[in-house]
């Protein structure tokens, strides 16, 4: 009888076991019922207004351009809404308390780009694949599989600072690429291309990924060190002279980038990262006036030396000078951009009704004087609104992030995109000289599109794990 | 330093981050707005900006019209300028319309009126916003021009392959009936949009010695007026009080000028008719050079001088083409005052104006306004402006007028312009054959007059450049016909 009054230890461990077990289910369906994914709902209802923009924009090109509406921009329109909602679903699954206004924002601007891509095409008489808005889409859509795939796979994205070393190694090959013979290739003077057949690809926009991954992996543990400061000279502490390797090799490296790739952009946008991040990690400004002289050192031994360099900054100063303009290499773009952005002043020629393809790579490097033209200075003060909102999420996660790692990487993916932004748009309006990046998300271009989608999957990840600190 | 502490210390340096962040971007929003905003129109103006020319270009220009018929008009163009110009008469009127070219300028109507034809001018303003508001594309007015179709083709083929301009005028509204000059081009190369073609066909024309570009009724190097140059001198004469048609003036067969060793002749090379003496009108009627030598001689400069200054002499106009100021010369010595009297020296006159002075003597002493534009017609087919005859001054009596009149009725009837006679039209008329340079250059040949029949009048100008002087090929011969077939079309249609 007993056996049956009283239940083997074991067995009673096994029911207490499956109760708590069940007791967990039904504490997370109550949780979900409770509190039904507040933000994904918030995220869907953002999405339909992206949507609605992205595919309004879209419709408008070819309304003014050609004065008639077809089927082709509702399917582009269509396309980025089931790429996009696609990914949505996905949050709903595996990171339900992710940021609600990251992915948004990051449709609006995608869907924008393709709507001015598609309208430079329909000044170029351009259709079927020879569209790069046909080709942009079906970049948006391997960019939003990547994406949807690193966030399923990527549960717990801490697991990425353990392959810092890795990252770095990938880093160093993706920049290496250009330089093979056999599949590199020069664009406009700047060997930043691979190319295998018909497919051409800026591994350079990967390696931005994997560097960031890699300097939070490295400065997490290595902060410490870092941190302990040497000498103090005019008021400033230095860190000590054994410490300063790794950011003298980050800067060699980017000189080489200079010199090998003649890339200005890309060295620039990797160095201002590291330096941010080590700056973050550290908190010593010291790091910041020795990266700010190495860049002093780099920039002034590159302009005596380097011809390109040199005319960019001529081209930049001078840009109006009849003879710059006029010159091979000039300033002859940079002046056609203003030309488009001033034709459009406050309100724009209205979308489809400007003449943004009279300026050189009108879809790609100088879409925002594109935009510009066409949605004036409203446009693109909305363009740089969205960037600045995409970036203060991404910040946000490294003022709540729960580690280090979580922390630096989120701001460092932050503020790549906000210093590529910064370089890229101050290009074109003078700002800065021009150096040959892609405007994140809006430019033509797979590799560009492939990374910064990777990067909204990084962000969505890692702000998942900012858990239960509401919507803001 | 504990874990906590130091992830606190994190958030300082991610704050200056973000406001480093901030910054870049407040950068960005600085710099486009000055784009934008601040120097939009600066950039706007400057030359090199193609956006502003295609801007132009994308309105639909207004048509040029004449007697109804389209002779310059904007066809939808599948190129990225909208437009195409096109002018379906091709050379006929091309000294008229001029040319309107993609950025390198224009000319003729198209450039006086360029305003009204791009639907830019300030009386537009109000039918632009209209239109904008209303989502109608943006269109320029239409110019209608005074030109009677019929004189103008008459002018082009009686002058033909020749070098040499024709005018002809409404003595009572200044309306101006015909305007040909020759030799002429095709407006139609400078409408390509083509623009390295255009300025190949500009440099070509430009150095084309024969000058097609000139409109020789208006501008250019100008002409020597020889004796339609007395018709001025006939009327300062009259107006000063001190000559009639019946003063005598001494008639040799040749005459050493004062202080010089230079001989004057008539054109006959003999006295003018057989008298001692000759009357100031028979002196016209057969054109003689001696006595209007002495006439000038004993007028004076400063009365010849108001003369012309009175008939428009010394005066730039708009009609709205620029019109050159013809010129009588100043600081004459005595032998060169005397030449002047019969249209030689430094006297040097646009057709136009030669058809100016024929057509205030033909309107009673009233000189009107020349004037090209009839009306200017909105795109909805408002008329916005309908220019009114216009009088410019009086620069001789009504009685000298018809005593002038007269005289050059006489000259047609009787005297050395009978090639322009026809029958049952009052005609009246001057030749001249002026001499332009030392070595046998061809004179210039011409020939000014009006016809009259019933309510409507016609004054005209043609001077024609021969090749080669040919003996007998004289102006009555070769300029009064022309003439001749001007007023016939203009008083037939």
């Amino acid at each position: 009888m007993s056996d049956q009054t009283a239940p083997s230890p074991q067995a009673q461990n096994a029911l207490q076991t499956g109760i708590v077990q069940l007791r967990d289910v039904t504490e997370a369906i109550r949780v979900r019922i409770r509190n039904p994914a507040k933000l994904r709902n918030l995220e869907l209802f953002l999405l339909v207004i992206a949507w609605v923009l992205a595919g309004g924009a879209m419709v408008l090109v070819q309304l003014g351009a050609l004065q008639r509406v077809d089927l082709f921009p509702l399917q582009l329109a269509a396309g980025l809404g089931v790429l996009t909602l696609a990914l949505h679903i996905v949050l709903r699954i595996v990171a339900r308390e992710a940021d609600a206004i990251i992915l948004p924002v990051a449709t609006v601007l995608n869907g924008l780009g393709i709507a001015m891509i598609y309208r430079i095409d329909i000044a170029d008489g351009l259709s079927g694949w020879d569209a790069a808005s046909m080709r942009q889409i079906a970049w948006t859509g391997i960019a939003l599989l990547v994406a949807i795939a690193a966030i399923v796979v990527v549960r717990n994205h801490r697991v990425l600072a353990r392959y810092r070393y890795v990252a770095m190694a990938i880093a160093f090959i993706l920049l290496l690429l250009p330089l093979m013979p056999g599949i590199g290739r020069t664009v406009n003077g700047a060997t930043v291309w691979i190319g295998v057949g018909p497919l051409s690809f800026q591994p350079g926009e990967l390696a931005k990924i994997a560097l960031a991954i890699f300097f939070a992996g490295y400065l997490m543990t290595a902060r410490d060190s870092l941190s302990v400061v040497g000498r103090k000279v005019l008021g400033v502490r230095f860190p000590r002279l054994r410490d300063l390797g790794p950011i003298l090799v980050v800067w060699a490296m980017c000189m080489l980038v200079l010199v090998f790739q003649r890339d200005l952009g890309t060295s620039v946008l990797y160095f201002g990262l590291f330096l941010v991040m080590i700056y973050i990690a550290t908190g010593r400004r010291s790091w910041m006036v020795i990266g700010v002289g190495l860049v002093a050192v780099g920039g002034v031994a590159a302009y005596f030396s380097l011809g390109y360099v040199q005319r960019r900054v001529h081209a930049w100063i001078h840009a109006f000078d009849p003879a710059v303009y006029e010159a091979q290499g000039g300033s002859f773009q940079i002046v056609q951009g203003v030309f488009g952005m001033g034709h459009g002043g406050l309100l724009g020629t209205g979308l489809g009704l400007g003449r943004p393809d009279i300026t050189p790579y009108a879809n790609s490097d100088y879409i925002i004087p594109s935009l510009g033209e066409e949605l004036g200075l409203t446009g693109i003060v909305a363009i740089l609104g969205l960037y600045l909102i995409l970036v203060s999420r991404g910040v946000r996660i490294g003022f709540q992030g729960p580690d280090d790692f979580t922390k630096l990487l989120g701001v460092g993916l932050a503020f790549v995109i906000g210093l590529q932004v910064f370089i890229v748009v101050g290009g074109v309006t003078r700002l800065i000289p021009l150096t040959g990046l892609t405007t994140p998300f809006l430019a033509a271009g797979g590799s560009s599109l492939l990374a910064n989608w990777l990067i909204v999957a990084l962000l969505l990840r890692l702000s998942d794990s900012v858990r239960g600190r509401g919507i803001v | 330093m504990s874990e906590v502490s130091k992830e606190q210390s994190m958030r300082r340096p991610i704050r200056r981050v973000s406001t480093l962040l901030l910054v870049m971007f407040i950068g960005l929003f600085g710099s486009s707005t000055m784009i934008q905003a601040v120097q939009a129109d600066s950039l706007h103006a400057d030359d090199r900006n193609t956006r502003t020319l295609y801007d132009s270009f994308a309105v639909e220009r207004g048509s040029i019209v004449v007697d109804g018929v389209q002779v310059a008009l904007s066809t939808p163009s599948n190129d990225e300028f909208e437009w195409q110009r096109e002018y379906p008469m091709g050379p006929l009127y091309s000294h008229i319309t001029g040319y309107n070219t993609l950025g390198q300028g224009n000319t003729g109507i198209e450039g006086a009126m360029n305003e009204e034809l791009t639907g830019t001018a300030n009386s537009q303003f109000l039918d632009q916003v209209l239109a904008t508001l209303t989502g109608q594309s943006p269109a320029g007015s239409s110019v209608e021009l005074t030109i009677d179709s019929q004189a103008q083709q008459a002018a082009a083929d009686a002058l033909g392959d020749r070098e040499g301009a024709v005018v002809a005028l409404d003595p009572d509204t200044g309306d101006v009936l015909a305007m040909h000059s020759s030799p002429t081009f095709d407006p139609n190369a400078f409408a390509s949009h083509n623009t390295a073609a255009v300025t190949d066909v500009y440099n070509q024309l430009l150095e084309d010695p024969e000058n097609p570009l000139h409109n020789r009724t208006i501008e250019g190097d100008q002409f020597t007026p020889g004796s339609v140059f007395k018709v001025l001198m006939l009327s300062a004469a009259l107006e000063s009080g001190q000559f009639t048609l019946e003063s005598e003036f001494d008639n040799p067969a040749e005459l050493q000028l004062p202080q010089s060793s230079h001989v004057i002749r008539n054109a006959s090379r003999e006295t003018c008719g057989p008298g001692e003496t000759v009357t100031l009108e028979t002196a016209f009627i057969l054109s003689c050079n001696i006595p209007f030598a002495q006439l000038a001689q004993q007028l004076g400069q400063d009365a010849i001088a108001q003369q012309a200054a009175a008939f428009g002499y010394g005066q730039t106009l708009d009609i709205p083409v620029r019109v050159q100021a013809s010129r009588y010369p100043s600081d004459l010595n005595e032998p060169n005052l005397m030449l002047t009297g019969f249209g030689q020296h430094d006297v040097r006159v646009t057709p136009m104006q030669i058809a100016m002075t024929t057509a205030a003597v033909a309107n009673d002493g009233t000189m009107m306004e020349p004037n090209m534009v009839d009306r200017v017609l909105a795109p909805n087919l408002d008329v916005i402006a309908n220019p009114e005859p216009t009088i410019l001054g009086n620069p001789v009596s009504a009685e000298v007028a018809a005593q002038v009149r007269a005289s050059m009725e006489l000259g047609v009837a009787e005297g050395l312009a009978t090639n322009a006679q026809i029958d049952g039209v009052t005609v009246g008329g001057k030749t001249g054959t002026a001499e332009t340079g030392e070595n046998n250059e061809p004179f210039n040949l011409w020939f000014t007059g009006y016809g009259e029949l019933d309510d409507q009048s016609v004054a005209v100008a043609v001077v024609v450049v021969p090749d080669e002087n040919i003996v007998g090929d004289t102006s009555n011969v070769v300029a009064a016909p022309i003439g001749r077939a001007v007023i016939e079309a203009v008083l037939n249609s």
